[in-house]
């Protein structure tokens, strides 16, 4: 039997330059529970630190706890570290570290690594006792490397044993030190992060820990022959550090929204399990509702009474509230739904990426329901936009939808810490006598815009009804009212977009190509159109943060390129794919919609892979794109 | 005030007496002989007889003809959807403690469509009052069978009969968990449908009030018959229970004695043998958990306390 260590074979190289590189994206993999992801976090925190852009993104397997060493069950963290701002989880990973090999199986079938890709696996497995293991080590090394890898086999086990009695609990400390040397960390920045990280556990965990890291870096000095610098901009503003659900969290409180009425649905929950465990330093209350529609009616109940509350949900959810949506446009309802996206229809794709809500949201009611749509492009606009839905909400009495995804609920950054405004907290609960004579709906024929009556208003009583009401809230006997309410909602949508600017093209503001996206994608479309743009191509990209209503000149700034693509993670059938012609192609989501507002033709480019797009799958596709485009040219000539 | 210096202006005197008329909105559009008329005027005369100011009390219903209520009614309501009543008065009760809510409801809406809300707030046991308007038939949507339609219930839906058993909703109440206060009234009997109310908007907690409610329209043979009938009725008698003049009382021909805080014998009386209707309070207790006592954390706290608050929790993703 062959001892697999190759280390001999990597030169010591304790004093070596580093090689400058302008970002990396590692991974850590393991069976769940042995620390991979704090792990990674703390790699993250660190590098965000010093100065760097960062993005990290969790792995989980779909089980709780998956049996050890099984294929599908990697657990994990991806983390990307860049000299700029990340926006996006990037494209492969350059350097992986594997608590054991079975596990990268999972991430190799989801072509998460390329040839060339650095492979670094822990090798007690070729000595394991059980012949099954041991073979099985054998054999995924060596499809590891016919499949291009650049295998590297580390005694991570035995090294750690020399400093603590149960590796399997320190591990990641260890390989925290390896990875910060190959990175060329700050050590004192790494060491604060730990004493950090394992502050409530005290000196007793602290300092085997900090060993732990000491090992590792010195270890991978001595060993490896991987050292890079990733250059970084120093800067002395406050970041904090948060996935997209804690900024939506942040963004409730910082609103002064104080009921959150939910029922747990992934990826959306996260937000809710936040503003359970802080909502009591704001003032407030998380109500776990019997089911969506209870959850929905709660809010709603809350927001009549005085107070804009919000609910939490995905896809399913957002399915079962849609008659009190309804209700909430109809009786005009300040409420803000924030709808974290998942793969649909039905249960779809739970813990996976898709932006498919936005047709049912905008339009899944029965008859016309207008409403607000915001869809943050970052975690930092998670945050923003919470605070916004709200002004809007009760501004426009209307519900305002705030469309995350599964890509930034899971997906942790850093940005400047939001400096708290107190402007941004609602206001205590209006109290005052109603005013004489103005109606419960006294729509300005302007605007469609009235003002709104509180229990507890003396002389403000009215019924809200969901039936077809006229401006007293009186059910409505004459159809004449009906026509006229429902203009009344419209216009109020009109009025918000007639207050919106018109949105900034990145890149050139006219040329060949436009690439239009909402939500989640901006930082990967952007990516790659920057890139493109590198390479020759003139092409832009368009970015849209409100669906409803929609952002003016949207239309003039899309006449101005000679091809309209949408960017966006929600099926699309392909021209070309069996019966699949122009004719009967049913569009991508966004798609769908632009071209019927603008009549433009609109081309969709997308996939329901679950995944994020990723800047190099969008890259491509503008290389086709031209390709296609000058061909065609050629042949017209 | 002959010689008597006294400072009056802390004397909360009451600036304004409601009378009935403050209560009454629009001319009620149920049908002529309609039990939910009888329902509304008790209820009305419970706001004036506890002067509840109508800008902070609150009717909550669903859809049909009962949920209808609140737009009869001068002060704030809500008409929302069929079925949902309950989540909503629950989301009022628990942001505005101050404001008094009452939730109208009928056996299609409570018992069929909202079954698993009903369940809920029983348990969640939030302080409002609940009463079921239980016609034993839908009433709007024109004459379908309810869960609680008796069998052989000739209705559009079951034109040959209705053949399941009728859920009680007296029986099916006490057995939910944490239930705190369930009573039986009937449209027909004035002075107990009063009284119950009276009580049931005295008790600290979700009171439920299930209503036999009289549709001389599709239900001719049902409770529409039973109140020309003294007999139809047994009233559950206790000195805990529904308040009641002794003439009153003495009208009953039959009265069973029921200490309300007997949850095994309430729910042996809640179908007689002689077949005639229970009226009365089945059961009370005020220590059951209240949902609404727990689950608010300082609800309206003052701006500066809440920078902090925001800014401490900030402080933990801080790098
Ligand atoms: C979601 C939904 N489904 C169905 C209806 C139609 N609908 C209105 S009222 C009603 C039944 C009403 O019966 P009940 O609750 O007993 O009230 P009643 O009219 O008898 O007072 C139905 C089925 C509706 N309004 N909404
Ligand atoms: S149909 Fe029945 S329940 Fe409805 S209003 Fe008429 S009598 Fe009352
Ligand atoms: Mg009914």
């Amino acid at each position: 039997m062959e001892t697999a260590t190759n280390v001999e074979a990597t030169p010591k190289n304790s004093t070596r330059k580093p090689i400058k590189i302008s970002e990396a994206i590692v991974e850590i993999v393991s069976d769940s529970g042995e620390g991979a992801q704090k792990c990674g976090q703390s790699l993250g925190a660190i590098s965000a630190k010093m100065g760097n852009g960062v993005w990290t993104v969790e792995i989980i397997p779909a089980e709780i706890q998956p049996p050890a060493r099984s294929r599908a069950g990697a657990s994990g963290i991806r983390v990307r570290i860049g000299s700029k701002k990340v926006t996006n989880m990037g494209d492969h990973a350059q350097l992986v570290v594997a608590f054991n090999e079975q596990v990268l199986f999972g991430r190799v079938t989801q072509r998460a690594y390329k040839p060339g890709t650095v492979l670094i696996i822990e090798n007690k497995w070729a000595n394991d006792p059980t012949e099954k293991i041991r073979n099985e080590y054998h054999e995924a090394l060596t499809h590891f490397k016919e499949i291009g890898a650049d295998v590297i086999e580390i005694p991570m086990e035995e090294e750690c044993l020399k400093v603590v009695r149960d590796a399997r609990k320190g591990k990641n400390m260890w390989v925290l030190g390896m990875l910060s040397f190959i990175y060329s960390r700050d050590k004192e920045k790494a060491e604060n992060q730990i004493h950090r990280i394992f502050k409530k556990k005290g000196d007793k965990v602290i300092l085997p820990n900090v060993e732990l890291f000491r090992a590792g870096y010195q270890w991978a000095q001595a060993n490896l022959d991987l050292h890079f610098e990733i250059p970084a901009m120093e800067t002395d503003e406050e970041m904090v550090v948060m996935n997209g659900n804690e900024a939506i969290s942040f963004g409730v409180m910082a609103a002064g929204i104080d009921v959150c009425s939910m029922y747990p649905i992934t990826p959306a929950t996260s937000a809710s399990h936040h503003l359970a465990e802080a909502i009591h330093s704001v003032g407030g209350i998380v109500h776990q509702a019997e089911d969506e529609i209870a959850a929905i009616g709660f809010a709603i109940g809350s927001s009549y009474s005085g107070k804009t509350a919000v609910t939490i949900t995905s896809g399913p959810g957002i399915a079962l509230k849609t008659e009190f949506i309804g209700l909430a446009v109809m009786a005009e309802v300040p409420l803000v739904i924030v709808d974290v996206q998942r793969g649909g229809p039905s249960t779809g794709l739970p813990t996976k990426v898709e932006q498919g809500d936005l047709l049912a949201v905008l339009y899944g009611d029965p008859g016309d329901a207008p409403k607000v749509i915001l869809a943050p492009s970052s975690i930092e606009e998670c945050f923003h936009f919470v605070i916004l839905a709200r002004k809007l909400a009760e501004s426009f009495r209307t519900p305002v939808f705030v469309l995350s995804d599964a890509n930034l609920a899971t997906g942790v950054s850093p940005f400047p810490r939001p400096k708290i405004n107190e402007e941004w907290f609602a206001l205590p609960i209006d109290q005052s006598p109603w005013k004489e004579g103005v109606r419960s709906y006294d729509w300005s024929d302007d605007t469609g815009l009235s003002q709104r009556p509180i229990p507890g208003m003396k002389d403000g009583m009215y019924t809200l009804t969901g039936l077809a009401h006229d401006e007293e809230s009186h059910v409505a006997y004459d159809p004449a009212i009906n026509q006229r309410s429902a203009e009344h909602r419209s216009r109020k949508i009109a009025a918000l977009q007639q207050s919106l600017k018109v949105p900034k093209v990145n890149g050139d503001e006219e040329g060949d190509l436009l690439l239009i996206g909402w939500g989640s994608t901006k930082g990967a479309i952007e990516e790659a159109v920057e890139k493109a743009r590198a390479a020759g191509y003139n092409v832009s990209n368009l970015h849209l943060h409100f669906l409803s209503p929609l952002e003016p000149g949207i239309k003039e700034i899309m006449q101005k390129f000679k091809k309209v693509v949408a960017v966006e993670i929600n099926y699309s059938d392909v021209v070309g794919r069996p019966l699949i012609t122009e004719e009967n192609r049913r569009h991508s989501q966004l798609a769908f919609y632009l071209r019927a507002v603008t009549l433009i033709d609109i081309d969709s480019y997308s996939n329901v892979f679950g995944q994020p797009m990723s800047p190099m799958r969008i890259f491509r596709m503008i290389e086709r794109t031209f390709k296609l485009y000058n061909k065609q040219k050629e042949e017209n000539s | 005030m002959i010689g008597i210096k006294a400072d009056l202006t802390e004397l909360e005197l009451p600036e304004v007496y409601y009378s009935i008329g403050d209560y009454g909105s629009s001319t009620a559009r149920w049908c002529p002989g309609c039990g939910a008329h009888a329902i509304l005027a008790s209820v009305q005369k419970l706001c004036r007889e506890e002067q509840l100011p109508p800008e902070k009390t609150v009717f909550v219903s669903g859809i049909g003809c009962s949920s209808r209520f609140p737009h009869y009614m001068k002060t704030y309501g809500f008409h929302g959807l069929h079925g949902r009543a309950l989540p909503v008065a629950e989301g009022v009760k628990f942001r505005r403690p101050d404001l008094d809510v009452f939730v109208i409801t009928g056996d299609g809406d409570c018992c069929s469509i909202g079954a698993g809300h009903w369940i809920h707030a029983i348990r969640y046991n939030v302080n409002m009052v609940v009463l079921l308007f239980d016609n034993e038939i839908y009433g709007l949507t024109k004459k379908q069978t309810s869960p609680t339609s008796p069998v052989g219930t000739h209705s559009n839906t079951h034109p040959e009969g209705s053949f399941l058993p009728p859920i009680n909703p007296i029986q099916s109440t006490l057995g939910f968990t944490n239930v705190s206060f369930v009573a039986q009234t009937a449209d027909w009997h004035p002075a107990h449908l009063y009284s119950t109310i009276k009580k049931a908007h005295e008790h600290q907690g979700l009171s439920f009030v299930r209503i036999l409610q009289r549709c001389p329209i599709w239900m001719k043979d049902g409770f529409t018959s039973c109140a020309s009938e003294p007999k139809s009725l047994t009233l559950l008698d206790h000195s805990n229970g529904i308040e009641l003049d002794d003439q009153v009382r003495k009208s009953f021909e039959q009265v069973i004695e029921h200490n309300p805080s007997d949850i095994d014998k309430a729910r042996e009386f809640v179908e007689l043998e002689d077949g005639s209707l229970p009226i009365g309070l089945f059961y009370q207790n005020e220590d059951a958990v209240r949902y609404d006592k727990y689950g608010a954390h300082n609800l309206n706290m003052p701006v500066n306390q809440r920078l902090d608050g925001l800014n401490e929790q900030l402080d933990k993703y801080a790098i």
